[in-house]
């Protein structure tokens, strides 16, 4: 009886490698244009923040002059860096949701019998989350131009490279996440335990000198926060400047979580293979 | 250890593992031969589909070794993934994709070029019946074409071994019947290497090699007619009664 030939991609190539992560981009893409009211939910969530919240507020906050601001700002204009921050904090939990929702389905285990290494597979899957954020980011940012937030036409450029770094470090925090969430219905879990306190514990919505002046101990929790520095590279990036303290620690969260993430997916050392396997079956 | 033979398509030696400290696989040692149809018959709850797991990487293995056509699945993890086709007991579809999409999707992962992908596609989805539905959403489909398209999925990249974990449950008689032959049928026509994971006795036939796994051991593996003359059973079921019952 003979055997089909053995099967050329039995060698991981570079082009190989290269149409599996488009695979996953396309797939992921197509999965988000079917989702349409995800889309509208990513922007109403900060627009909701910029239109009644900072509204609200800019009466009676005003921001003083801080870098990168060369002036004295409307608090809508602080808040900006921020709620594009958290546009991609939820699109980062999104992916994570995405990964668990896969594992119930099933999905997960066409992914991780494909041939390509583990680390590529969840590289490539957060990077096509990273890229969706994007044009959520900038949909939103253009309606904040007609409210009046205009930051230097450079800094539409500029921030990509943020948006990209931050973008990474958010969805691999999910992509860790997603690893020990085990059920679905977890997640309201991470919207309380995670979302929430990353929001509200960094400078998305004050600048830390006024949250150390109402409390120190909340000043140094901001600072443990990595969501903080997602926010001050975005902020900085905006206005064309970089902040290398932000940038070096949004890279280094994001490697520490993917590593993270990376581990707990490995077959062999993985949480869970040892507590439910990556399919989700037993 | 089982001596690996140059016409076994998958060996599984010395692996045990063990789930939350429960032992769920004990020193399984077991041989495919290549080209063959080989059913793996055990109860809900033997370990077949922690033995798929294992042996399609889902899993690490704690200890023993699995070899793909000799390809060591621990230190060549990609080569030996390549030359597997996978139906797995849970459907494993995106139920918001087409049929098309899925497998495009699944020809992604294995690397396959554009052009290589959409021609399988068409051959796969004619072979089992569903090119006119190429472009129907997932979720309307029946269980026993959502299977088909499984299998059509499973053999896209051309592998030389199939793994199917209880492929025809929850099918209706006829489905079923459809699904078994098409898979014997590919390893006739095809020379393909299957590996059959279920629980139902009547797809076993007397000439298949046949692995019995119970609470995670191996109990006997062979022809199903050697297992039933070696026991002096009536059938096979009363030979795989007879084993698990002294287990």
């Amino acid at each position: 009886m003979s055997a089909a030939p053995e099967s050329a991609l039995g060698t991981i190539t570079l082009a190989g490698a290269w149409r599996c992560l488009l695979g996953i981009l396309w797939r992921e893409a197509l999965r988000f244009v079917h989702q349409r009211t995800r889309f509208i939910s990513a922007l109403v969530r900060p627009l909701v923040w910029l239109f009644i919240f900072a509204a609200g507020f800019r009466s009676v906050l005003g921001v003083s002059i801080i870098p990168p601001y060369e002036t004295y700002i409307l608090y809508d204009e602080y808040i900006v860096p921020g709620l594009i921050a958290m546009i991609q904090l939820f699109n980062g939990m999104q992916s994570s949701l995405s990964m668990v929702y896969d594992r119930e389905m099933g999905s997960m285990r066409v992914l991780l019998t494909s041939p390509m290494p583990r680390w590529y597979l969840l590289t490539a899957r957060l990077l096509a989350g990273t890229l969706l954020s994007l044009p959520q980011v900038y949909v939103f940012l253009l309606i904040a131009r007609f409210w009046g937030i205009e930051p230097p036409p450079l800094g539409y450029v500029t921030v990509l490279p943020a948006l990209v770094l931050s973008g990474l470090m958010l969805g691999a925090l999910g992509l860790l996440l997603s690893s020990a969430i085990r059920q679905l219905e977890n997640f309201a879990g991470v919207m309380n335990f995670v979302i929430f306190p990353m929001f509200f514990a960094s400078s998305a919505l004050y600048p830390l000198w006024k949250v150390e002046e109402a409390s120190p101990l909340l000043r140094d929790v901001c600072g443990f926060n990595p969501f903080t520095y997602a926010v001050e590279l975005v902020r900085f990036m905006l206005y064309g400047q970089i902040d290398t303290q932000s940038l070096l620690l949004v890279i280094g969260f994001a490697v520490v979580f993917l590593g993270g993430a990376i581990l707990a997916y490995d077959p062999a050392r993985g949480l869970i293979a040892r507590v439910r396997g990556p399919g989700g079956g037993g | 250890m089982l001596p690996a033979a140059e016409t076994d398509a998958l060996t599984v030696a010395g692996l045990s593992h063990r789930i939350g400290g429960r032992e769920i696989l004990s020193e399984i040692e077991i041989a495919v031969p290549a080209g063959r149809f080989t059913v793996l018959l055990g109860q809900n709850g033997a370990g077949k589909t922690t033995l798929f797991s294992l042996v399609t990487r889902l899993y690490g293995a704690q200890s023993g070794a699995i070899r793909v056509f000799g390809r060591d699945l621990g230190a060549e993890p990609g080569r030996a993934l390549a030359l597997m086709g996978v139906v797995f007991q849970q459907r494993a579809l995106d139920p918001d994709l087409s049929a098309r999409q899925n497998l495009r999707y699944h020809a992604a992962l294995h690397g396959m070029p554009g052009r290589v992908a959409r021609s399988r596609i068409a051959a796969e989805l004619e072979r089992v019946g569903l090119a006119q539905e190429a472009d129907r959403k997932i979720r309307s489909f029946s269980g026993g074409e959502m299977r088909r398209i499984e299998i059509a999925r499973a053999l896209l990249h051309e592998p030389r071994l199939l793994l199917c974990d209880e492929a025809t449950v929850g099918l209706d008689i006829r489905s079923r019947a459809a699904i078994l032959a098409d898979v014997r049928g590919l390893v006739r026509d095809r020379g393909l290497t299957v590996l059959w994971a279920t629980h139902l006795i009547d797809e076993v036939e007397a000439g298949d090699p046949t692995i019995i796994l119970h609470r995670g051991r191996i109990l006997r593996q062979g022809p199903a007619a050697a297992i039933i003359s070696d026991l002096g059973a009536d059938g096979l079921q009363g030979a795989f009664r007879q084993l698990t019952e002294a287990a």
